[in-house]
């Protein structure tokens, strides 16, 4: 079905979430003086969001040329050691320190923040791949939604979004909401390398998505994440927590088969090869069976599976609530069943309070962590041994 | 005091002259977070330092530094909120009668006062509506001018150009509004600036408005249009 089609895989209460961030120019041109060697260096990852915060970054150095080699192919960079200088166009590095790879550093710019900014914005290019030999602009690598350039390669699943089809969400009551994390580089032609991706992530969780997705909670309607990135910001928010809440954070923990997802009920992403991470993330909604059957369907269909190419809508079998397999409550409306307490209840919401659950559990009394505490506040919760419940707004499951 | 969460975000093209020197000047009063485009890099960086603002070189009439621009101004500053395309080209100088007028004297008028905008303004967008779904509200405020809606002879590049901008701020708007993006153009009037130097060299300046007075008409307008006020902005009663 064509990309404006995802509205009819979508029904009115659910909240889609897409990563905002636009793409940084990540892939730096320039010299290693000590040698005289050419390098490319590709930016990969800063400690925060901050828009200051760009005088450190952990980078991964190929050697001379450009994306029109495939990454597996491409020469090594000279030796690189701590104190060395990388000359970057009119940017200068200096290596910090090697992070248990001869290609991966951490390199400190020597320029100042407003010349950082400026000299990525002109001498930085996108990161891309041999299977798009064309270069690519930055308009090429923006989705519509695009806002603030922190990523190092595209959040590609929100190239299926436009205006069009965010005005149309609004009219048929499909909540649109956004968070922007640090989407980091997906390859590095080094499968040591790429054995440590993905790597840590900030992101920014927006008040307004928050309660977004609280309300979503509390009415029984879905998340709907549009790529891997969001996925990892909110299960991670989540396991923080307990809920998602609004703020930064930094998501360095990994997904797969034994991740139980707390938020995100679907996802829409790009296909993924076995073996990345994208694909091990995408094992939390589906089994490999099911992954495998999936991508048997999208081969014999000619489907792309490049980050420009197509999207599968994939909705998670291991939900925790089970809308509407139950009894009749009251005439139209059908309890919910809760795979966590395998009961049915017209109460049961997705359980997100199931971190404080346990906490209690171990303790036997109330928890007290900033991040539950936290939470209590904002939801404004009744605390009773045992197990929460809610005045006047569900938060967890009442089983 | 306000926090930072509140502190606007502007971008203003056009930033080392005339009314958009003025701006840069008003809004850092008024304690924005602002940064600028100009095309030299010289005066680009005078006025940077003598502003606290961030200066950005760059011409909004070439393609290629609309990205550059975006990048360094949505990425500098953690997010936009307020866009204010003030760049502007007359056409032919001396001005001229269209007939009189070179393709690409009308053409270099359109790209700058027209096509400029609509690319920066489609490049910021994604930043400009999520400062609207955060509540912070967003605006982008288009400079016009009289010349947009009066037949003047010899404005015929710059008032076309001018109409259709102010044409097309209307339907950003009623498209965007919905997104927590409000559009507006405004017409400062005849001030005392290098283009209205250019365009009427012999003109009385003592009749003509300071920018700066403009500048601080514009800054209200922009807080008008935003939850939280500019610091130092008397609301108008309305």
């Amino acid at each position: 079905m064509p990309r404006a089609a995802l509205i009819e895989l979508l029904r009115p209460g659910d909240v889609v979430i897409a990563n905002d961030a636009a793409t940084l120019p990540a892939s730096l041109q320039g010299v290693h003086p000590s040698t005289g060697m050419k390098v490319e260096v590709r930016l990969a990852a800063r400690a925060s969001l901050a828009p200051g915060d760009v005088l450190r970054f952990n980078a991964v150095v190929l050697g001379a040329g450009d994306h029109r080699t495939r990454t597996e192919d491409r020469p090594l960079p000279p030796p690189l050691a701590p104190g060395q200088r990388l000359q970057l166009g009119p940017l200068t590095a200096v290596i910090e320190e090697l992070l248990g790879h001869p290609r991966l550093i951490a390199l400190r710019f020597e320029n100042s923040v407003m010349d950082i900014w400026a000299g990525l914005a002109r001498h930085g290019r996108a990161i891309q791949y041999a299977h798009v030999p064309q270069p690519l602009e930055l308009w090429d690598v923006w989705a519509p939604i695009a806002a603030r350039p922190v990523a190092y390669e595209p959040p590609s699943a929100g190239f299926a979004l436009d205006w069009k089809l965010l005005a149309d969400f609004a009219a048929q009551g499909i909540v649109f909401a956004t968070l922007t994390h640090a989407a980091g580089i997906s390859s590095t032609g080094d499968a040591e390398l790429d054995r440590l991706l993905p790597f840590d992530e900030p992101y920014h969780i927006p008040a307004a998505t928050e309660q977004a997705l609280r309300r979503a909670c509390h009415e029984g309607s879905r998340a709907v994440a549009i790529g891997t990135t969001v996925v990892r910001a909110l299960e991670h928010s989540a396991a923080l927590h307990g809920v998602v809440v609004a703020g930064d954070g930094v998501a360095d923990q990994r997904i797969g088969a034994e991740t139980r997802l707390r938020i995100v009920d679907a996802i829409l992403s790009g296909t993924h090869e076995p073996g990345t991470s994208h694909y091990e993330l995408l094992q939390a909604f589906a089994d490999e069976h099911i992954l495998q059957r999936a991508d048997r369907a999208l081969n014999a269909g000619g489907f792309r599976t490049h980050e420009f190419g197509d999207s599968v809508l994939i909705e998670r079998a291991n939900s925790l609530v089970e809308s509407g397999q139950g009894p009749l409550d009251t005439p139209g409306k059908r309890r919910d069943f809760c795979r966590t307490c395998e009961r049915y209840s017209s109460e049961v919401r997705r359980c997100e309070a199931d971190v404080i659950f346990s906490a209690n559990a171990r303790t036997g009394r109330a928890v007290r962590s900033p991040y539950t505490s936290r939470f209590l506040r904002a939801a404004n919760v009744v605390q009773e041994p045992g197990r929460l419940s809610s005045a006047g707004r569900l938060v967890g499951c009442s089983c | 005091m306000q926090t930072d969460m509140q502190t606007p975000r502007v971008l203003i093209t056009g930033g080392t002259s005339g009314l958009g020197l003025a701006l840069v000047s008003e809004l850092k009063r008024r304690g924005a977070h602002v940064a600028f485009v100009a095309r030299t890099a010289e005066r680009v960086a005078d006025v940077a330092r003598e502003y606290g603002a961030q200066g950005i070189v760059g011409d909004v009439a070439r393609k290629q530094d609309i990205h550059r621009i975006a990048v360094q101004a949505s990425g500098a500053l953690g997010g936009l909120d307020v866009l204010v395309n003030n760049a502007s080209d007359l056409g032919p100088t001396p001005l001229a009668l269209l007939g009189d007028t070179e393709c690409e004297d009308f053409e270099r008028a359109l790209v700058t006062n027209i096509l400029g905008p609509f690319r920066l303004t489609k490049a910021l967008l994604g930043s400009l509506a999520a400062s609207g779904r955060e509540g912070r509200g967003s605006v982008v405020l288009n400079i016009s001018s009289d010349a947009a809606v009066n037949t003047y002879a010899r404005w015929g590049a710059y008032g076309s150009s001018k109409a259709a901008l102010a044409h097309m701020t209307r339907i950003w708007n009623e498209e965007m509004s919905a997104h927590g993006v409000k559009f507006l153009a405004l017409d400062p009037g005849d001030m005392d600036t290098p283009l209205h130097a250019l365009a009427i060299p012999d003109a009385d300046r003592t009749s003509l408005k300071r920018p700066s007075a403009a500048a601080i008409e514009i800054a209200d307008a922009i807080a008008d249009l935003l939850p939280a006020a500019l610091p130092g902005t008397v609301r108008r009663a309305s």
